[in-house]
């Protein structure tokens, strides 16, 4: 049972982690960065480090994709109130 | 009919190092960069605590504190240790996005090829001997 | 062609990689130091969190290393951003009503439970970074949600340098005593209540607050645009 829950876990973080580098848009880039940092806080869970996955998941899926997202909206590539018709066009480098 | 847990989680661990930092190698736009550091840190820091991983072990928290002797636990030095490491690591990609920012606002782009050929174009008007690019240039209108 | 040998790099590297770490004992993993720590920790500290013990009493100096790291970052993410000369007045975000109530909603309970992480740190999984970093997220939802209001950058800096004052004071009180430099040195107490494990508590607690403040002022300096920022966007 515990190796089908982990090979689950395994298949996602490995899905996100290619997702994140191969997306055009950047804001899914960065919520994909952050499926990574969430499978790796479960899979900490099932090997006994709960310390471990508390930070991992504060951390990980919460403080650095924050971060992350502050970024893109400093940085020009993401606002809060685009129309989707720019927003499309806007976020296209790769 | 699946592998044994430890050779997934070492497969999935090596693999998020490998993505990491073929992101870091192939990447174009800077941001991407960013994002491919931190997910081969996310990479590194599974494989440090693979380290003290015991199937049969429980979490190293003493909950029964009738008995002195305790349960079979997995080792607490690596958790410290990759304590540690995530907060750091999310330490430097704050002050990476810090320069991000600064990069935009300096140079307009973040693509890397340009961001290149600008750097360059700085450097050279700023130095006292004309640099690498003018010296070509002065040679191909001489030729030319 | 520079894409075929990345790709190629990127493969040598991958079978290097499991080469290497597949020989290495996984299952049944040599502890030396591990096993000497489970046997005498929860008498020598009185912690009930084992990896509480090894962070704060048996690698202090490592924490405190890291505690000078993130500040490092942060001081160097507020240097390299600049002074906001201007910040831009937010003119058309208005967040909405709900998300508005529900920030002032979960402002004590994101309180409550960063405290209660960072005070029970010694008994259940926890400790000072993962309440600080709650705390830092419930001090910077209010700047987030109603753009505009800012921070108080003194009252931040104030507080984090109290807490990082605290800490080495604690280290060199341990000093004064007798022992060494951050060794534990209260009353260990009965393990598994609230006040034991002697001066870990107030340790954590002073990483708490550090961390805490610093995360919310590194957080409130990337999200103030300045003024006349991005203004070509959209």
């Amino acid at each position: 049972m515990e190796q089908f829950f982990v090979f689950l876990l395994v298949i996602m973080m490995l899905l996100g982690g290619l997702a994140a580098m191969l997306l055009k848009d950047l804001l899914a880039a960065t919520a994909a960065t952050s499926v990574v940092s969430l499978s790796l806080t479960a899979i900490f869970v099932l090997m006994r480090a709960p310390d471990v996955a508390m930070t991992e998941a504060v951390v990980g899926a919460g403080l650095s994709a924050l971060i992350l997202a502050l970024g893109l909206r400093r940085l020009g590539i993401w606002q809060l109130d685009m129309p989707v018709k720019s927003r499309q066009k806007k976020a296209g480098d790769q | 009919m699946l592998p044994e847990v430890p050779a997934m989680l070492l497969a999935g661990a090596v693999g998020l190092v490998v993505i990491g930092l073929g992101g870091l190698v192939l990447s174009r736009n800077l941001y991407r960069l960013l994002l491919a550091l931190a997910i081969a840190e996310a990479g590194a820091n599974l494989l440090l605590i693979l380290a003290g991983f015991d199937s049969y072990a429980v979490a190293p928290i003493v909950t029964d504190f009738s008995t002195s002797a305790l349960p079979a636990m997995v080792d607490p030095v690596p958790q410290a240790m990759v304590l540690t490491a995530i907060v750091i690591g999310v330490g430097v990609q704050a002050l990476a996005l810090a320069m991000i920012i600064r990069i935009k606002q300096a140079y307009g782009t973040l693509d890397m090829a340009e961001l290149k050929s600008k750097m360059e174009a700085d450097l050279d008007k700023s130095l006292v001997m004309p640099g690498a690019a003018l010296i070509k240039a002065e040679r191909e209108s001489d030729n030319g | 062609m520079q894409q075929f040998f990345s790709m190629l790099f990127l493969i040598g590297l991958l079978f290097l990689l499991s080469i290497l770490t597949g020989l290495l004992p996984f299952a049944t993993p040599p502890m030396l130091i591990g096993q000497a720590i489970q046997q005498q920790a929860v008498d020598a500290t009185g912690a009930a969190n084992l990896v509480t013990s090894v962070v704060l009493g048996y690698r202090g100096i490592d924490t405190l290393g890291e505690l000078s790291i993130l500040f490092a970052a942060s001081a160097a993410g507020g240097l390299v951003l600049g002074k906001t000369v201007r910040a831009k007045k937010a003119a058309s975000e208005n967040t909405g009503f709900i998300l508005q109530a529900g920030t002032d909603l979960l402002f004590p309970l994101l309180l409550v439970a960063g405290l209660y992480i960072v005070l029970h740190g010694h008994l259940t999984p926890g400790g000072g970074f993962q309440g600080g970093v709650l705390l830092a997220t419930a001090f910077f939802l209010p700047v987030l949600v109603r753009p505009g209001t800012s921070v108080s950058h003194k009252l931040l800096i104030v507080i984090e340098g109290l807490a990082g004052a605290s800490f080495i004071a604690i280290g060199l009180l341990a000093l004064y005593q007798g022992g060494e430099f951050l060794q534990p040195f209260l009353d260990k107490g009965l393990t598994g209540q609230l006040l034991s494990a002697g001066t870990l508590p107030l340790l954590y607690l002073a990483v708490g607050l550090k961390v805490g403040a610093e995360l919310a002022g590194l957080l409130a300096n990337l999200s103030t645009e300045q003024d006349g920022e991005n203004d070509h966007v959209a």
